[in-house]
């Protein structure tokens, strides 16, 4: 009798998934399909009257609040601007910004809002490279282009069978070129011969960085004497760095987040290692310096997107206009922010009249020589902008302009 | 060299790994119960600790009692609110009251700041000592000297007072205690305030020696807290500290030979080898009582 309960309740049980699987089938179909309606004939959807729709999918709480908050500063003053000037061919910007709490999921129901309520002509993406891929599905499906500013894993807009995921761009240099940009910097400036890597092994970013990283270094000549990992989240590095030491390198290649990197500079120092250290732009946080101390972080040095001490004309007006609306400094993710709304500006720019996401996605894809505040860029055919890199140097808990390297 | 090198590097991470221990160990000890929310105190006290020295500009000392103290009242808040009543309840159910207990802390504490990490001022200049082409840390001696010095203290509170006598007859027997006219709740409620006083000294001595904390940073150093706990036999005070420091100069090794990704699971492994091959942990035979 039991048996025969316990048999009836897994056929129900059966039935019922079966049956909501196929519902869910069907929900999905209507919901592509609504959305194409929505456009007009099949391509995205379009500006009406005098405003131009831009939604902003933001980590604006969360585990990296402080990245999504500062694009979203960064993007709000290149709106303010552009409206003050007359907005894009007459018609005024309205940035809606929408919260997906540093998380996937939220992400993906952020860019659905944004696409299907809000009807945005275009978004402008979260700050992870993890947050902006699941969203890409979302822009592929509502021909809404997502422009991320600081997602810089490759899988962003290139999948992993070499297609390009058509409405996904970014503003940032990708990975792999900061690994080569560090390699460079190291041997041509810093006469590096013998270099260890120290690399967040739960990363494919610091994954990323230290296979190009080394790639590179080799074919400069210089020898990886050594190569470590850890964990993100992990505190005590001591034993690591310990061997680390032993292999006696001359440089020390650290890809990773700020929380763990701060650590290990601390600890390195506190080693007797005097090696100068170099990451990328996981190091750009205030906490770095909070973590690692002032003192630990001199010789050391990142690649990073920009810098607000670059004599750069552009650069210096750039940073006079954000002091003046927020009163500091501007980083590399206030500066991408911005530099998105302008690249998003001047697609629609191109575009003219007719402001759908299909005609947007067709322009960003064009784009040339579109001179910004990280960099003059041209977008290649896999929708990466083609950019030069800055080097900083920390200098008593200070980031100071070191040298730009090109592509 | 380099082997004594690592051989500091991992006393040091063991002394933090020992304090936590004593916790846990402790009450294990006299009420039977693995109170997982011992991880989440150690946070507290690390968090109390910073308040102390970045926003209060207490010195190290006044820091490290004002934690120990309402490490102290947080842990019989603890035991009085979700523990005692369920003294007679099943040993799962308590278990899972304190996994919930854990939960509870860890959550309310991201509520109110959010999850993102702080640092730790420094509260000494940190020197290094170079012995031997050994660079020894003066800050690493210094939290060595505090670690000890608490364990000692400990040993004596619970060997040499009434209320350790007390402790000690009700591990051994509540009910029989009891009849001695023994106050049990009392007793249970001693030893809270104790284990977890330690825990918050462990939590602000983990917060000068590494720097970062953040709310869940007990979860991690609770579990092998607690390997450490059973590997030294669990309930038994001198197998806790033999455990943390074991368990600290072990996981430095298995880094030293260049598997750092397997630190974390070397811990583990250890539980799993010590629960098969000697269930009492290293001092449990010679153990008459524990506390």
């Amino acid at each position: 009798m039991k048996n025969y309960k316990l048999k009836k309740f897994a056929s129900i049980f059966l039935a019922t998934s079966v049956l909501a699987g196929a519902l869910a089938g069907c929900g999905a179909d209507s919901g592509g399909s609504s959305s194409s309606n929505g456009g007009s004939s099949g391509s995205g959807n379009s500006a009406s009257g005098d405003t131009i729709k831009i939604g902003a999918n933001l980590e604006l709480s969360g585990a990296v609040a402080s990245y999504g908050s500062s694009i979203g500063d960064g993007a709000t003053l290149a709106v303010e601007e552009i409206n003050a000037n007359g907005g894009i061919n007459g018609k005024k910007i309205e940035l809606i910004k929408v919260d997906n709490k540093s998380e996937n999921s939220e992400a993906t129901s952020a860019a659905i809002r944004l696409a299907e309520q809000e009807k945005v002509v275009a978004m402008i993406g979260p700050a992870t490279s993890g947050n902006t891929v699941a969203t890409v599905q979302i822009a592929n499906q509502y021909k809404v282009p997502v422009v991320t500013a600081s997602g810089t894993a490759p899988n962003v807009t290139e999948n992993a069978d070499g297609s390009i995921n058509e409405f996904a761009f970014r503003t940032c240099f990708i990975d792999p070129f900061q690994g080569t940009v560090a390699a460079n910097f190291a041997t041509n400036e810093l006469g590096a011969k013998n270099v260890a890597i120290f690399a967040d092994n739960a990363s494919d970013y610091a994954k990323g960085l230290a296979a190009s990283f080394k790639e590179t270094i080799e074919a400069n000549g210089g020898k990886v004497v050594i190569e470590q990992a850890y964990v993100a989240k992990d505190v005590d590095f001591k034993s690591t760095l310990t061997n680390i030491k032993g292999a006696n390198p001359d440089f020390i290649f650290i890809p990773g987040y700020y929380e763990e990197v701060g650590l290990i500079v601390k600890q390195a120092r506190e080693l007797g290692i005097t090696a100068p250290l170099m990451g990328a732009d996981g190091w750009d946080s205030p906490t770095l310096v909070d973590l690692a101390g002032k003192d630990a972080l001199n010789n050391t040095f990142i690649t990073n997107h920009y810098s607000s001490e670059d004599p750069d004309a552009t650069i210096q007006k750039f940073v006079e206009a954000f002091k003046g609306k927020y009163n500091q400094a501007p980083n590399a993710f206030h500066a991408l922010g911005y530099d998105t709304v302008y690249y998003l500006k001047d697609a629609i720019e191109r575009a003219g009249d007719d402001v759908t996401g299909e005609m947007i996605k067709n322009m960003l894809a064009e784009t040339k020589d579109l001179g910004l505040v990280t960099g003059t860029f041209t977008v290649d055919e896999k929708h990466n902008p083609v950019k030069s890199a800055t080097v900083l140097e920390f200098k008593d808990g200070n980031q100071v302009f070191n040298s730009k390297v090109n592509p | 060299m380099e082997w004594i090198q690592q051989l500091v590097n991992g006393i040091s991470l063991g002394s933090i790994y020992a304090l936590i221990a004593l916790g846990y160990t402790m009450v294990y000890g006299i009420i039977k119960l693995i109170n997982f929310a011992h991880g989440d105190v150690f946070m507290l006290g690390a968090f109390i600790g910073f308040f102390a020295i970045a926003r209060w500009d207490m010195h190290f000392i006044p820091a490290l009692l004002m934690a120990m103290i309402l490490c102290a009242v947080i842990g019989v808040i603890i035991e009085r609110v979700a523990y005692k009543r369920l003294r007679n309840a099943t040993r799962i159910a308590a278990l899972i009251t304190a996994i919930g207990v854990s939960l509870l802390i860890e959550y309310t504490v991201i509520f109110f700041r959010g999850a993102s990490p702080e640092a730790y001022p420094t509260v000494f200049a940190s020197t290094s000592i170079e012995v031997l082409g050994v660079q020894i840390d003066t800050k690493s001696i210094f939290i060595l000297t505090v670690s000890i010095v608490l364990m000692l203290l400990l040993q004596f509170i619970v060997h040499r007072t009434k209320i350790g006598k007390a402790m000690r007859a009700v591990s051994h027997d509540a009910d029989a205690a009891r009849l001695m006219g023994i106050n049990v709740d009392n007793t249970i409620s001693a030893t809270f305030a104790i284990g977890s006083a330690l825990a918050g000294a462990a939590g602000v001595i983990f917060g000068i020696y590494y720097t970062r904390i953040d709310p869940l940073m007990g979860v991690l150093p609770g579990l092998k807290a607690f390997v450490a706990a059973v590997l030294g036999g669990i309930g038994i005070i001198p197998g806790a500290m033999a455990g943390g420091l074991v368990l600290g100069v072990v996981e430095t090794v298995v880094s030293a030979l260049g598997f750092s990704l397997w630190r974390d699971a070397a811990a583990f492994v250890i539980l799993i080898l010590i629960l098969i091959l000697r269930p009492a942990g290293i001092f449990g035979k010679n153990a008459r009582e524990k506390v």
